[in-house]
């Protein structure tokens, strides 16, 4: 694929939320950095994927990409076009072009709801998409693009599976023809054999309607799969960015390269051959980020300049792709 | 179940010891769910086998009673609506089925302990760590309270929780997720069983936790030369750890065998299908081999081999004949009338 031009483009993007303490008086008390400046590019029809684990930030951020939260700072630009501080028609405008689907296939249908209903909501608040009277045909024609009965539109969320739920919220992202769609953790709630027909459904679709998906998930294997650039992670920040062959062969974040060693591999043989890099300690709160570099209290590279210095998310020369580590450099024993 | 197996022990009774007889013998165990939609059949004639020092992973999918087996071996499982309605368990010898519910309870914990995947909701949230694993001591050992405290503390260190003493003081929900598990691990090896039952232990874990976690399973594993029944949906997880593998479909083995054999060749199609269905990190693949369809209900379990409506090797008798456990080969069986061909094409 030639590189298209940026359809999404974020600068410096930041959610705190604040702490509070006391009662009566209510005095901030510091702040729970969720999303704390992340720079991103995503260009049309490409697959941009984003890996961390849990309390990294990757779903408050898929948050502020789909307009669900306001950002404390940064930009968002839509082709070129700066769409940060809009509200009321303009807002919902650009809403409809960046759509989400979400993790948990249960509570993220509305179970009163039959799946026509859910499937063409979109239509009621986005009238100008399709008049009154083609909506019926709309739903079907995006149940049967998602692999699921046109029949089923009087059915109810409970009468399906986890996977054919997550196919209705999939169907209900593509009901406003959307651009974008941020999926958060879309596979992680399935069952594996279910898991691969939602991934391949995700790849089919990119395919027909050309869309560009920011994929959100911890499980390395199914972000490789699926994209084309991936970001990693770590506190709120992206610490390493690069195409997926150079994050996954040739990481040169200390974070990466953990991260990558510790995902087992479903090869028995490959038991003996792995090297790797065993953490010590959890990830530090989000309320209470270490000074420096973030990552330095698990790091195994750690040194007093970490301390002191915040690394910056840039190329080094023994980096070819932006690292934020100050001693960024690829791994002599490969895993 | 198992048809012309050469490794069915002799009868009588096999003592848990290393001489290769099993630790946890089940045979033919029959699950089912009284509710009001139907009768789920949850577990339909399981055979397990587990000896001392040896690591059996059964791996399925959600509603492949893997857990559910797990249960009725603990003897945990709810009743109603669970009811057991057949086989056995056999626990060095003795089955456990028959036993009375006293003698039970003294052997959990004591001999065979088990560790939960939310460790949150299976610790106690109003006592301290410490306390809830002096607790063991006390009531199994009949130890002093000091002497159990003292244990406590020990066995805290002993599974790398930092500060040991300090952080036997705290609550559950003090701990990270990490940690909590590592509680858990605690609890299970207090008393040093000589059988530990995983439920998921990791699932709920980050990656880079995981690893710790299961790391130090396999190592307490070793050195207390304990047999371990892992309990899991990952295969990735699985062929780090396990010596042996149970692949379990709509409550049945559908496929046991060593580690290396079967991710090298498997003998059923459900378990290739499981195995082209990961996106896996050292190969980038195209399009994913999923399986189609869905697991069946547990309340309408199709006639025949259960998996026959999802196999894309499925013949006239998969519709009609349930097929038995094959010896499909040194120390491996599989639930496939054509699991011949299904090692040839794999090989």
């Amino acid at each position: 694929m030639t590189p298209a031009e940026p359809i999404l483009e974020v600068t410096g993007l930041t959610k705190h939320y604040p702490l509070t303490r006391g009662v009566v008086r209510r005095r901030a008390a510091g702040a729970v950095r969720a999303v704390d400046g992340v720079d991103l590019t995503l260009r049309a029809g490409e697959t941009l994927g984003i890996v961390g684990e849990s309390g990294c930030g990757k779903s408050t951020l898929a948050r502020l990409l789909v307009h669900l939260e306001r950002p404390t700072a940064g930009r968002v630009r839509h082709r070129g076009e700066d769409v940060t501080g809009l509200s009321g028609r303009a807002l919902k405008a650009v809403r409809r072009n960046v759509q989400m689907v979400f993790q948990d296939p249960y509570t993220s249908l509305n179970p009163r709801m039959t799946v026509g209903d859910i499937v063409g909501e979109p239509f009621e608040i986005h009238p100008e998409v399709a008049p009154k009277g083609e909506r019926g045909r709309k739903v079907r024609e995006l149940l049967d693009v998602v692999g699921l009965n046109p029949e089923h539109v009087n059915r109810y969320p409970h009468q399906f599976s986890g996977g054919q739920r997550q196919r209705i919220g999939i169907a209900r992202a593509l009901a406003l023809r959307p651009e974008i769609v941020v999926a958060d953790e879309p596979v992680s709630a399935l069952d594996v054999s279910v898991q691969a027909q939602v991934i391949n459904l995700l790849a089919r679709l990119q395919r027909e309607f050309g869309l560009a998906y920011v994929f959100i998930a911890h499980d390395l294997s199914v972000v490789r799969h699926i994209s084309d650039r991936v970001g990693v992670m770590y506190l709120g920040r992206i610490v390493e960015t690069g195409t997926d062959e150079q994050i996954y062969e040739h990481p040169t974040h200390p974070y990466t390269q953990a991260l990558l060693s510790a995902v087992p591999v479903p090869d028995p043989t490959a038991r003996a051959r792995r090297d790797r890099i065993i953490l010590t300690g959890d990830v530090p709160s989000p309320a209470d980020i270490p000074t420096g570099c973030r990552f330095r209290t698990r790091c195994f590279k750690a040194r007093p300049r970490c301390t002191e210095e915040s690394p910056l998310l840039q190329l080094h020369p023994t980096a070819p792709h932006p690292s934020a580590c100050h001693y960024a450099e690829e791994r002599t024993t490969r895993t | 179940m198992r048809h012309d197996d050469p490794r069915t022990p002799a009868p009588g009774p096999a003592p848990g010891t290393a001489d290769g007889a099993p630790l946890l013998d089940v045979r033919g165990l029959r699950v089912e769910f009284r509710t009001r939609d139907g009768v789920a059949r949850a577990v339909n004639g399981v055979d397990l086998r587990v000896a001392a020092g040896e690591t059996l992973a059964v791996l399925g999918e959600s509603g492949s009673g893997k857990s559910v087996t797990a249960q009725a071996v603990m003897g945990i499982l709810d009743t109603p609506p669970g009811h057991i309605t057949g086989g056995e368990v056999r626990f060095r010898g003795r089955d456990l089925l028959t036993l009375p519910e006293e003698q039970r309870r003294r052997l959990r914990g004591a001999e065979m302990a088990m560790i939960f995947q939310d460790a949150l909701s299976a610790l106690n949230p109003v006592l301290t760590v410490g306390d809830q694993l002096a607790e063991m001591f006390l009531v199994h050992r009949g130890t002093s309270r000091r002497e159990a405290r003292a244990r406590a503390v020990e066995l805290m260190d002993r599974v790398r929780i930092p500060a040991a003493a300090q952080r036997a003081r705290d609550y559950p929900h003090q701990f990270s997720g990490g940690m909590r598990q590592r509680v858990m691990i605690a609890m299970a090896l207090a008393l040093e069983p000589a059988l530990i039952i995983a439920d998921e232990p990791t699932t709920a874990l980050d990656v880079t936790v995981q690893a710790q976690v299961m790391d130090l399973l396999a190592e307490l594993r070793r050195e207390y030369a304990m047999g371990l029944v892992l309990i899991t949906h990952d295969l990735g997880v699985v062929a780090d750890v396990a010596d042996r593998i149970a692949v379990m479909y709509a409550g049945r083995i559908v496929e046991e065998a060593p580690v290396h054999d079967l991710y090298k060749a498997p003998a059923h199609p459900y378990t290739r299908g499981l195995l082209d269905s990961i996106p896996r990190l050292d190969r980038k693949g195209t399009e994913l081999d999923a399986i189609r369809g869905l697991p069946p209900s547990l309340t309408d379990i199709p006639p025949g081999c259960a998996f026959h409506p999802r196999c894309p090797r499925a013949r006239d008798e998969c519709l009609t004949d349930v097929p038995p456990l094959y010896a499909a080969g040194e120390d491996r069986g599989s639930a496939c009338h054509f699991w011949r061909e299904c090692l040839h094409d794999a090989g």
